[in-house]
């Protein structure tokens, strides 16, 4: 049903995701569908990384891990944003078109006030993609 | 098991090739503090966000508590700083144009922000906006008519001693009588004082943290420029220091432009639609820019801030061309190359810091222009340092000091001759009689399409103060949050909101943004030092960084 399911990920909060890393290892297996690991990331030194080369290599030591661990396929695709805090929706969202996947799985918060002036990443891209979006609540 | 990157609409591809990264067990964002107020997340650095933050609040209640006390205090400090270190912030000043020069044609030139393989985040066009945006568009709307006009008068007045002390305010040895001459005298100081000088000062801020950063892996905060300086020493109070007056020069320093620009607005909408000069319509001006700016960091650098400043330039050229050829066209035309040549005629002159005798110009003009450029340098600086990765040292300074050099002479020639024009060939001094923020208007009264050009006139105002609010939004909540770009937004709405807010207590406050614009400028002495030492950091670094390539 699914070949390619994308997981955006935020390597700074690597803990609170395993949820999500469940979900999406198990409904890769059940399909035996790929998944890509999404990251977005300015290219000013942050938390995860310092350069934009040393960002790609720990999305793809990510990406290998959980491959090991969960016995998925895995890819890594890292995306440079000049201003991720804001562009993370439009980048995911063109991310998850190109890359021709067919499944999002995603981590999102449980919405609140502040969602009707910022929608979170997840509620944008389940609004707006072509693609099957599966949110988890965290 | 495959892997890619791709870059975001037009971003940057990976690797970016030899760079010397420093080695630092310093993690970024490891002094932060994550958390929530009600539904809205924070990811602050700790002492800066708190002290900076506080210290403001303490400030304003200070100013509006005890006015005279701190209006007198302030201007104590600011005469002070700007007369008694005026050679200091001269020197300083032709020091940081030289090493610019010199980086230009060094070998060092070749280095490339971001490493060797580094491609360009912004094409020239949407850089070059940005950056002159947030480095001194308002200004030249206001002083565009105003300071050749200022120059060409006090020159022509000559010059008058008493008790052996210059008491005029011309330019060098002022050119008594002499009309021609006194305009190319006026034409070069004002260039001075527009030209290499501050964009030195914003190229120097700007490349030690565009350096540090992209080349070096550290922060992208100020603090990160004094690593070869203080080594690890600078992640503790050394650096929280450094950072929190940046924070303070920043938000004062938009503040009290924010407070003036509302002002200046008010008289322009005054003269054009009669509406009302008071403090409500100032406090609605201030709150409308500051909304829009608001709208404009949610919408963030690229669709927000970079499209302003885009619409910005556009407008700013179209008013320029427009000028130029509803004015005195072939006299701008003479005038600019004649400026120019005024301007390099008159460099040595005007940029010597010992032994002056025109101590008003030289202390109450110079020395307080450069005090002033350089307070606003963290700023202006840091931002210019966002959008400049991919290009190489050469490029830079050749786009960030003397494009913009060349800009404002054209700039000052058009619009400061077409109003020395009008005076000397047709007796209209309307212009020259107004107060500093009708001079543009008052000009462009007798030019045709006076209705048009004067509306345009006043969207540019509100339109480059909107730039300068949301650029400065940005750099205050990366400083804040320890270099971190990716705080939750809503902390750059807190930022910019803040500003405004801080702008119309001032403003409502007898003498508020006096005292603190004194205050602000008073902050360019300890820069000074700071930017100093950070020629010696890019030296530094740069060294290192020919020897990683």
């Amino acid at each position: 049903m699914f070949q390619k399911i994308v997981v955006p990920v935020d390597l700074a909060h690597e803990a609170v995701l395993q949820k999500t890393l469940t979900v999406a290892a198990e409904m890769a297996r059940l399909y035996q569908a790929a998944i890509c690991f999404v990251g977005v990331a300015s290219a000013s030194p942050g938390p995860v990384a310092r350069t934009p080369e040393d960002y790609a290599k720990k999305l793809r030591a990510f990406a290998e891990a959980q491959a090991a661990t969960h016995g998925v396929t895995t890819e890594a695709h890292a995306i440079q944003s000049h201003d991720p805090a804001v562009e993370m929706n439009k980048a995911l969202e063109r991310a998850v078109t190109e890359l021709g996947a067919d499944l999002v799985v995603m981590q999102s918060h449980v919405p609140n006030v502040a969602d009707y002036i910022w929608a979170g990443h997840g509620a944008h891209v389940a609004a707006h993609s072509r693609a099957s979006v599966f949110l988890v609540r965290d | 098991m495959t892997d890619q990157t791709t870059e975001a609409a037009d971003g940057i591809p990976s690797p970016d090739g030899a760079a010397h990264i420093i080695e630092t067990d310093y993690e970024i964002g490891q002094d932060n503090f994550e958390g929530s107020v009600g539904p809205f997340g924070f990811d602050i650095h700790n002492p800066v966000f708190a002290i900076s933050g506080l210290a403001i609040v303490a400030f304003v209640f200070y100013t509006l508590a005890l006015p005279e006390q701190a209006g007198a205090v302030f201007s104590w400090l600011f005469g002070t700083v700007t007369k008694g270190f005026d050679w200091f912030f001269l020197g300083s000043a032709n020091i940081f144009v030289i090493f610019c020069l010199f980086l230009i044609v060094s070998p060092f030139g070749s280095v490339r922000l971001g490493g060797s393989e580094a491609t360009p985040d912004y094409t020239y066009v949407g850089w070059f906006a940005m950056l002159f945006a947030a480095g001194m568009g308002i200004g030249l709307m206001f002083y565009g008519v105003s300071e050749p006009l200022s120059h060409f008068a006090s020159s022509m007045g000559g010059t008058s001693v008493e008790n052996g002390v210059r008491t005029d305010w011309a330019p060098l040895g002022a050119a008594a009588g002499n009309e021609a001459e006194a305009a190319r005298l006026g034409m070069a100081a004002t260039i001075f004082h527009w030209g290499l000088h501050p964009w030195a000062i914003y190229a120097v801020v700007a490349l030690a943290l565009a350096l540090f950063s992209y080349n070096k892996g550290l922060p992208l905060t100020i603090r990160s420029a004094f690593y070869p300086i203080f080594g690890d020493a600078v992640w503790g109070w050394v650096g929280h220091v450094i950072d929190i007056l940046a924070v303070f020069a920043t938000l004062f320093g938009l503040a009290t432009s924010l407070g003036f620009g509302a002002t200046q607005a008010n008289a322009g909408l005054n003269e054009l639609f009669g509406i009302a000069v008071g403090s409500s319509t100032e406090v609605i001006l201030i709150s409308v820019i500051t909304a829009i700016a608001l709208v404009s960091v949610l919408r963030g650098l690229d669709g927000g801030v970079k499209v302003l400043s885009e619409i910005n330039m556009g407008l700013a050229f179209a008013l320029l061309l427009f000028v130029l050829l509803a004015g005195p066209t072939l006299f701008l035309l003479a005038l600019f190359w004649d400026s120019l040549l005024a301007y390099l005629e008159y460099l040595p002159a005007l940029s010597n810091p010992i032994g002056r005798e025109d101590v008003n110009f030289s202390q109450g003009w110079t020395s307080f222009y450069w005090a002033w450029w350089i307070s606003w340098s963290p700023f202006v600086g840091m931002f210019i340092a966002r959008v400049s990765r991919g290009r190489s040292v050469r490029e830079f300074i050749i786009c960030v000091l003397l494009i913009p050099s060349m800009v404002c002479v054209l700039w000052m020639s058009v619009f400061g001759g077409t109003a020395m024009h009008q005076v000397i060939a047709d007796g209209y001094t309307v212009a020259q009689e107004a107060t500093l923020e009708l001079k543009l208007f008052k000009m462009l009264d007798v030019m045709p399409l006076a209705g048009i050009t004067s509306l345009i006139g006043i969207v540019l105002v509100i339109v480059f103060f909107v730039t300068s609010s949301d650029s400065g939004s940005l750099v205050i909540d990366t400083i804040t949050a320890g270099g971190k770009v990716d705080a939750p937004v809503p902390q750059r709405a807190f930022w910019c909101i803040f500003e405004g807010a801080v702008a119309i207590v001032l403003l409502l406050s007898a003498g508020g943004l006096q005292s603190l614009q004194s205050m602000v400028i008073s902050t360019g002495l300890p820069f000074t030092v700071v930017l100093l030492l950070m020629c010696y950091a890019i030296l530094r670094g740069l060294i290192s960084e020919r020897k990683a390539t």
